[in-house]
């Protein structure tokens, strides 16, 4: 019998980034027994990352900004793709989320009168993110994590128990999501430091784990991003969707080897930094596509200018959405003008004065001494497009961020639909927070009214059990998991990267499947306690068949739009608008089975926001001449 | 893996020694390695190495690998680094590079350790308390009133500082009534923050953090890869104003009034039992001394050739020791004795 700590709790948070932070804080004040499950320590999640800020229509710098604006850019940025109805709701709440962070300890940088300072970002019309220098993201973490410690003291003063109410479980991994009669009924996975086997009965799980980069070559996430939640909720009988969609992101440090992949910061470009190629030319202005045209700048002049002047000049094309740059660098390489290391160059220190550079960007400045020797006030950055977020996730319902079983929800970047085929900068922190507090506000209503638990059946968990030891039953005889997980990223990253072409995926595919063959096989020596290689071997399951469902998506999709770029396919559909791709497993197996599901319709008074002209550029026509039709029908909500 | 045939170019190969723990009690050793290392690589991308081609189950905790996360918290050629932040470009190409685990906390296996510590002190210290009666949205505060506070906020709690701290490295009984440098900077930010309610962070900093322990050595400074400067801005600020408002208004009068060596006399005729009180201020007898009898630094400090304190290990010890002079022994702290 292999021993197996329990636990009993009313919401089970898999994941502490942001969005799984936030959904516990939510769940612990509407008073249900919360757990955080984190499969680092606590205060390491991958949000720590994000340097630029959080998007929200406060309107502190312009107050020409407003939520109708914000869900506009939104909608824009997705390519139209996007959950209309999640956009809205995260367009019209990020403000409130953002504000209160402060009442938890956040300190954001500051305007002339004291309020929140926002700063431009690509995509956004008005300066809308509200940002800490570049470690908005750490600043994030750091205040939800201390946010959880005051509410633990609050509980230790009442009952004598830190953890009384809610928990943090470090560095521990869920293997499994218990599905029981078709609801959820709990989550086994293990501890890393002793390697016990650990099961946590729940009837309300809330999946925050975050994206898939790690089965991609040049990446800029951790470890962690394994795709552990996509393959969880499928594997319990949830869906994805917009699989096809990753967005890589057009600026991560190519040299030198060791930062492969590490993001520069968007804000590198807003405060004044441009792209070159190795001819010296400041090639952004050949890769304006026509939708932009109007809002980007023509010439050198003109773009320089709208530093300081933004409201008589449009915005150099450095700020284009990261697709768009990331495409044109992919361009630029390609036709043999980029560098050695397959990258452009991104100059700010010809632009702004060193001590201004060290001001506006301490933590890209430190980051670049320190761990490429490069001083980015003397010289340029080599940089090029790198794997960063994944746009495809969960599907769920907007409002309560459910997912199709029940009892299971999704928040942050392992759910789906909000950002459509691709995310604006800034977006993603303001997505968590949105909807990391509705989805712990739902699961935490939905364990408050239910009438009798779920049981965990004995034959399930040993099931788990004997998935979780296999790796380390066939021990060093085993296919070695580092090496099938080298193999996986260079599959992912030549084959299903940024520019994508029929015979390649189809090629990916045959490669997926034999890899997933040799996966069944993996095997590692040594023990349970702290054993990395054990660990990989059991993420590598995951990496797996989310990739399969990246790959067979992106097949499938013949158009390019946001984050997916068909090489045969190079323009946009209207038809392919109405469609979203879904991904699901057939139960008690690995394979994945796809299928087209239609776009939610937007509400007509959301339509109105747009101008007609704009829209013409998204939908059929058949679509164009309905909602003039509707308009005047029902009002709003 | 073709790591076999690259490894006939000699010069592609290094010495590593890592720490590596025998069985789960805490016990090791050093184990040797040759691996192979490439242009522009860090430390952390010589441990994956090692992991992907000979040790598949050497433990390290990482996240980021781009000095963001403060995970991969280790000790090379005896120095307390992130394993992401150390370029191999600064080694010699023959020089033996030696990676052993954090010597203040207990180890997990190989190169983890048990940094729960941490978690504990950051619970003991009451959190933000938010000003009542202004509403979300509501906050005002000057950009120049903030960066104080925002400077701490930097902190990636990598807890090189904690592991550096010799109040508690290498002194296991500290620890109870210690919080350490990381948790000085938070008592320290929320103490400058413009809006928190509570006004006692000071005197909670002494009477339940044992700041009075620290003696200004900035170890916790030199060893903070997000370059805070902890001694300076937080915990000397710290230090004094818990000082000033113990000894007000003698301490002020006093120095008014007389030089500085006639100081103590008068305070001894007007309060004789102040000594007692430097006790207490101190954290009721810790290892170090904050502040001399007469609620300042030593004087030491002033004719010292160098900014802070002595070096605990001292003076004629320069780090890093060379690496032949390492003979890692992990510190036991359950009574476990190591294997050697």
């Amino acid at each position: 019998m292999t021993h197996i700590e329990r636990h009993t709790y009313d919401v089970v948070v898999i994941g502490a980034g942001g969005a799984g932070l936030r959904a516990a804080i939510e769940a612990r004040l509407a008073g249900r027994k919360t757990a955080i499950i984190s499969k680092s320590l606590f205060g390491k999640a991958h949000t720590v990352m994000a340097e630029g800020g959080a998007a929200a229509a406060m309107g502190n710098v312009n107050d020409k900004d407003n939520w109708m604006v914000h869900f506009r850019d939104t909608m824009r940025g997705g390519k139209f793709l996007n959950n209309f109805r999640m956009a809205e709701l995260h367009a019209k709440e990020a403000p409130d989320r953002v504000w209160e962070l402060e009442t938890y300890g956040a300190i954001f940088d500051r305007t002339r009168d004291g309020k929140i300072s926002q700063r431009n970002f690509g995509g956004h019309e008005y300066p809308r993110l509200a940002h800490v220098g570049d470690r908005t993201g750490l600043e994030l973490i750091r205040t939800l994590q201390q946010k959880i410690v005051s509410l633990q003291q609050e509980d230790f003063e009442a009952s004598g128990d830190y953890d009384s109410k809610i928990r943090v479980f470090a560095e521990t991994t869920i293997t499994e999501l218990i599905v029981e009669d078709g609801v959820i009924a709990g989550a086994f996975g293990y501890v890393r430091e002793s390697g016990e086997f650990v099961l946590f009965e729940a009837p309300a799980i809330v999946l925050a784990t975050g994206g898939v980069g790690k089965s991609y070559k040049v990446t800029s996430n951790s470890w962690e991003y394994t795709g552990d939640g996509h393959a969880l909720a499928m594997r319990a009988g949830g869906t994805l969707i917009n699989m096809e969609f990753l967005q890589f992101h057009p600026t991560g440090m190519v040299w030198p080897p060791s930062v492969k992949g590490i993001l520069v910061t968007e804000s590198v470009r807003g405060d004044g930094g441009v792209l070159k190629n190795t001819e010296g030319k400041r090639f952004m202005f050949n890769y304006v596509p026509d939708v932009f045209r109007k809002m980007y700048a023509e010439t050198e002049e003109e773009g320089d200018r709208w530093y300081t002047d933004q409201v008589n000049n449009r915005r150099p094309p450095e700020l284009l959405p990261r697709d768009e740059v990331a495409r044109a660098i992919n361009s630029e390489v390609k036709a043999g003008r980029g560098t050695e290391a397959g990258g452009v160059y991104l100059d700010v220190s010809s632009r702004l004065p060193a001590e201004v550079i060290r001001k506006k960007l301490p933590s890209m400045y430190h980051q670049f001494k320190e761990l490429a020797d490069v001083d980015i006030t003397r010289q340029p950055m080599e940089v090029g497009p790198t794997c960063h977020y994944v746009m495809g996730g969960i599907e769920v319902d907007a409002d309560s961020a459910a997912s199709a079983v029940s009892g299971l929800f999704a928040a942050g970047e392992v759910s789906g639909g909000m950002h459509g085929s691709n995310r604006l900068g800034g977006n993603s922190l303001s997505d968590l927070l949105v909807f990391g507090k509705r989805a712990g506000e739902h699961a935490a209503a939905y364990a408050g009214g239910l009438a009798k638990r779920p049981t965990v059946s004995k034959s399930t968990l040993d099931t788990a059990v004997e998935t979780a030891l296999a790796p380390l039953t066939r021990g060093d005889s085993g296919e070695n998991p580092y090496t099938l997980h080298h193999e996986l990223q260079q599959v992912m990253g030549n084959l299903v990267g940024i520019i994508r072409r029929k015979a390649e995926l189809e090629e990916s595919l045959t490669r997926l499947a034999e890899l997933k063959e040799r996966a069944r096989k993996v095997g590692v020596g040594g023990g349970r306690r702290y054993n990395p290689g054990w660990h990989l071997a059991l993420d590598l399951r995951n990496m797996l068949i989310v990739s399969e469902c990246t790959a067979k998506a992106a097949l499938e999709r013949a158009e390019s739009r946001g984050g997916h770029t068909r090489e045969d396919f190079p323009k946009m559909d209207p038809t392919w608008r109405q469609v979203n791709l879904v991904c699901s497993v057939e139960a008690g197996t690995d394979e994945v089975t796809l299928t087209h599901k239609p776009v939610p319709t937007m509400r007509p008074e959301l339509i109105g926001l747009f101008d007609p002209s704009e829209l013409a550029k998204y939908m059929t026509d058949e679509e164009l001449a309905t909602p003039d039709a509707s308009s005047a029908g029902e009002g709003g909500a | 893996m073709d790591g076999n045939v690259a490894a006939a170019s000699a010069a592609g190969k290094r010495h590593f020694r890592v720490w590596r723990s025998s069985g789960d009690t805490g016990a090791g050793d050093l184990v040797d390695y040759q691996v192979e290392v490439n242009e522009g690589e860090v430390v952390l991308d010589v441990i994956h190495r090692l992991q992907a081609t000979q040790a598949p189950d050497l433990a390290v905790r990482w996240n980021c690998k781009a000095g963001k996360c403060g995970s991969c918290s280790m000790e090379i050629n005896g120095r307390p680094r992130l394993g992401c932040m150390t370029r191999m470009s600064t080694f010699d190409d023959t020089e033996t590079v030696t990676v052993t685990p954090l010597r203040t906390f207990p180890v997990i296996r190989d190169l983890v350790t048990d940094v729960s510590y941490n978690y504990t002190k950051a619970r003991e210290l009451p959190a933000f308390a938010p000003p009542p009666n202004v509403p979300p949205g509501e906050y005002r505060m000057q950009q120049v009133d903030v960066e104080r506070s925002q400077e701490f906020r930097k902190c990636i709690e990598c807890f090189l500082c904690q592991n550096v701290c010799h109040v508690i490295r290498d002194h296991e009984e500290n620890k109870v009534a210690f919080s350490g440098p990381r948790f000085f900077i938070r008592a320290a930010e929320l103490d400058m923050h413009p809006l928190d309610s509570r006004d006692d962070r000071k005197e909670m900093a002494q009477a339940e953090q044992g700041i009075g322990y620290c003696n200004i050595t900035k170890c916790c400074t030199e060893v903070c890869p997000e370059h805070i400067k902890i001694t300076d801005n937080a915990i000397i600020p710290m230090k004094e104003r818990v000082v000033d408002r113990r000894y007000d208004p003698i301490t002020w009068l006093g120095n008014k009034i007389f030089r500085r060596d006639q100081v103590d006399v008068v305070h001894r005729y007007l309060a004789p039992d102040r000594e007692a009180m430097a006790a207490e201020a101190n954290g009721g007898g810790g290892q170090a001394a904050a502040v001399g009898p007469d609620g300042r630094l030593p004087v030491t400090e002033l004719t010292l050739d160098r900014s802070g304190a002595a070096s605990p290990f001292g003076d004629d010890l320069e780090f890093p020791l060379p690496v032949q002079g390492i003979t890692y022994q992990h510190p036991t702290t359950d009574g476990e004795q190591p294997a050697h």
